[in-house]
């Protein structure tokens, strides 16, 4: 890990971040059941007028794939995974629905963010651990969730949301497998949140 | 019958990227709104103190689950030529169990991290980094573990299909589990806050 995130990184992400006095007082979030039926219009929305659901990890794969292709062209022409995000008629292989939507969700998550006074420099932690702990842990989880992604073909987004509103079979036994993963590895990172 | 629009020919590519920025927009901005850009509201969910994940999710699979059914009954959207993906069940299985792991341990999913991100959480930053770390790693193991990646193929197969249930029934079925979940989850916050008052 130390060779991945070398600790330069780590201590200038680490620096405290200073407070501002009488910032705005962060809007309380929305009803769970409110925001659920905005999210599922918004995914009905989706099949409704582009005939596929919503994703977030498939993004990442084909901005994966180009890096690798800018890079390693014979390389990337050699794996079939690569290949598999790189085949776009001709356009650009970054001119992708997935891209472009996940471009979306952060403007979408910003605007939200501003209106409601919650855009800060933060670190998400509980106040057990250190910010260089988390960071790491951050990473760690991320590259898990990652490679968990890709073997499932699709994430929370893609699998859990969108398959599960058409009652895939496979999205719903990896649903489950998602709540039982998390609750089963809780107890182990337990210092990290509470 | 005209929808999916997409499929109906009524735009073209160019224009959906635009329609696919417009719909993120929306999607990251009810994420936001539920408290999804914070990884220690969405991790709450797996102590038992905010089932506030739960709720969002099953909610929103609801509302899209019978918008669709409803659309489809009333003629209007043509289910068939909504993209519905394959199953491999033991990779499913497999990755989804990794993904739970990795989102305690990591905070966010990745829809979420973007959000996070946006909204300038530091440890964000290096989720993402994670988890294009971690499809980078799929992406070179690919050729070694392609056998795992592809082992039970089921098809496009659905619950009601495997069930041998009618569609119906099963959004039935479905809508009835998340009301009892709902339930529950109301049940337990209001012993954890009554709990939380007693001390």
């Amino acid at each position: 890990m130390a060779s991945v995130l070398p600790s330069a990184v780590l201590d200038a992400a680490a620096v405290p971040i200073p407070r501002v006095a009488a910032r705005r007082e962060a809007a309380p979030y929305l009803n769970p059941y409110l925001a659920g039926v905005g999210l599922g219009l918004v995914l009905l929305a989706a099949f409704v007028i582009m005939g596929r659901g919503l994703g977030a990890s498939g993004a990442f794969s084909t901005f994966i794939s180009w890096a690798v292709a800018s890079v390693a062209p014979a390389h990337a022409k050699g794996n079939e995974f690569y290949q598999g995000y790189l085949q776009s008629g001709g356009s650009h292989p970054l001119k992708d629905w997935l891209i472009f939507e996940l471009l979306g969700v952060l403007v979408g998550g910003f605007v939200s963010g501003v209106l409601a006074g919650r855009v800060r420099k933060t670190v998400e932690k509980g106040p057990r651990i250190s910010t260089r702990s988390r960071l790491l842990l951050a990473f760690s989880g991320g590259t898990l969730m990652g490679f968990g992604a890709k073997l499932a073909r699709g994430c929370t987004s893609g699998q859990a949301l969108s398959g599960g509103a058409l009652l895939s079979v496979g999205s719903w036994a990896f649903m489950l497998m998602v709540f039982a993963g998390g609750y089963g590895a809780a107890w182990f990172v337990r210092r990290q949140w509470q | 019958m005209s929808a999916p629009f997409f499929k109906f020919g009524l735009f073209g590519a160019e224009f959906s990227l635009v329609m696919a920025f417009a719909i993120g927009i929306g999607f990251g901005f009810f994420l936001e709104r539920a408290g999804f850009g914070s990884a220690r509201k969405l991790t709450a969910q797996f102590y038992f103190k905010d089932l506030a994940v739960f709720k969002v999710m099953f909610t929103a699979i609801v509302t899209a689950l019978l918008g669709l059914f409803y659309l489809s009954w009333a003629g209007v959207v043509d289910l068939s030529l909504v993209y519905f993906g394959p199953t491999w069940l033991l990779p499913q299985i497999a990755g989804g169990l990794m993904l739970g792991v990795g989102f305690v341990i990591g905070g966010y999913c990745p829809g979420t991290s973007m959000v996070a991100l946006a909204t300038g959480k530091v440890d964000a930053v290096f989720f993402v980094l994670g988890v294009t770390a971690g499809i980078f790693v799929f992406g070179e193991a690919y050729p070694a573990i392609q056998g795992l990646v592809n082992a039970t193929p089921m098809g496009e197969i659905t619950l009601p299909q495997l069930f041998g249930l009618r569609y119906g029934v099963v959004v039935f079925l479905v809508v009835l589990m998340a009301l009892a979940g709902f339930w529950g989850a109301g049940a337990w916050e209001r012993r954890l806050a009554r709990r939380a008052g007693e001390v």
